[in-house]
């Protein structure tokens, strides 16, 4: 069965919506949204620590957007504008779920869901040491470190939940859930 | 050594980087999408610097946020630091975390584990 976005889109904005957003991940978008979602979490009297990790963990999602999300193909119901990507930020029950989303030509997607799969399959230790190994010898680009991935996972302590759907023959669709407890 | 100060902004931090008193201090928020671009005249100026220092060099960094970018560039800062450590200079640096904040304490550790200077962790009350 082909991928239907709106079924993504609706399952994602189920619990108690923070924050959402669908188009052009700019850098005054990020501005705008971190700063709502700051707002919201301090007004709901979320505790320091929690509060802090929910916006660090935003940083990284849709800063990861911003940065690797492809314009979508003409045939994707959506704005076809470039770095596209949506992002949901919700109470789940005890949880904070931050979801994001984008298209992605399928032929990048491989090194992506490799490096997915390894982060994921990491100790907490294996963890640490994969981190401070990237920290303090690979080069960084102005796009990317190499760490966002890594810091999801260390600062919630829970795996990265990812599922790849391939939309048509040159294009996929990244869907990504982290949960903050 | 001209001194360079820059106010903090939603995205970046309060940068004061002062050669006569031999003090760099980072304070707030970095979390620019392109963090090589802001930190690249502060790494240049530690370059500057590094050529005439000062005996004695404190550096304050107390930090609210950071992203994974700027977590490489004050890494690159740190390494620039190092190198005039090994050259005999007196250096110290002084990592602020707010009580509680379990993740900029593990920052502070990263950082410990990778770099051979004087690096003091200081636990600031709520």
């Amino acid at each position: 069965m082909a991928f239907d976005l709106n079924q993504w889109y609706f399952q994602k904005i189920s619990g108690d919506i923070i924050y959402k957003y669908s188009g052009t991940v700019s850098s005054e978008k990020i501005t705008e949204s971190l700063n709502e979602v700051e707002n919201s979490l301090r007004t709901s009297k979320v505790k320091f620590q929690k509060r802090k990790k929910v916006y660090n963990v935003l940083v990284e999602c849709i800063q990861n957007l911003h940065h690797h999300a492809d314009t979508p193909p003409l045939s994707a119901e959506v704005d076809i504008v470039p770095k596209f990507g949506i992002f949901v930020i919700a109470k789940d029950h005890s949880f904070y779920r931050i979801s994001t989303g984008n298209f992605l030509k399928t032929e990048r997607l491989i090194g992506i869901e490799d490096r997915l799969k390894m982060i994921n399959s990491l100790s907490d230790e294996d963890l640490v040491v994969v981190y401070r190994d990237i920290l303090n010898n690979e080069e960084s680009t102005s796009k990317s470190t190499g760490l966002g991935l890594l810091d999801m996972i260390r600062k919630t302590g829970n795996k990265l939940e990812y599922y790849i759907y391939v939309h048509d023959d040159k294009y996929s669709f990244l869907s990504l859930d982290v949960y903050i407890s | 050594m001209e001194t360079i100060i820059r106010e903090g902004s939603a995205k970046t931090p309060y940068v004061s980087l002062d050669g006569e008193k031999g003090l760099i201090e980072i304070k707030g928020r970095s979390i620019p999408e392109n963090s090589v671009e802001f930190y690249k005249p502060l790494i240049d100026w530690l370059e500057r610097y590094s050529s005439n220092p000062l005996e004695n060099t404190n550096v304050n960094i107390q930090l609210e946020y950071f992203n994974t970018s700027s977590s490489k560039c004050i890494l690159d800062m740190l390494k620039k630091l190092e190198l005039l450590f090994k050259k005999g200079n007196k250096i110290q640096v002084n990592w602020y975390y707010e009580e509680d904040d379990e993740d900029m304490f593990e920052a502070g550790e990263d950082y410990q584990s990778i770099i051979t200077i004087p690096f003091t962790m200081i636990e600031m009350e709520e």
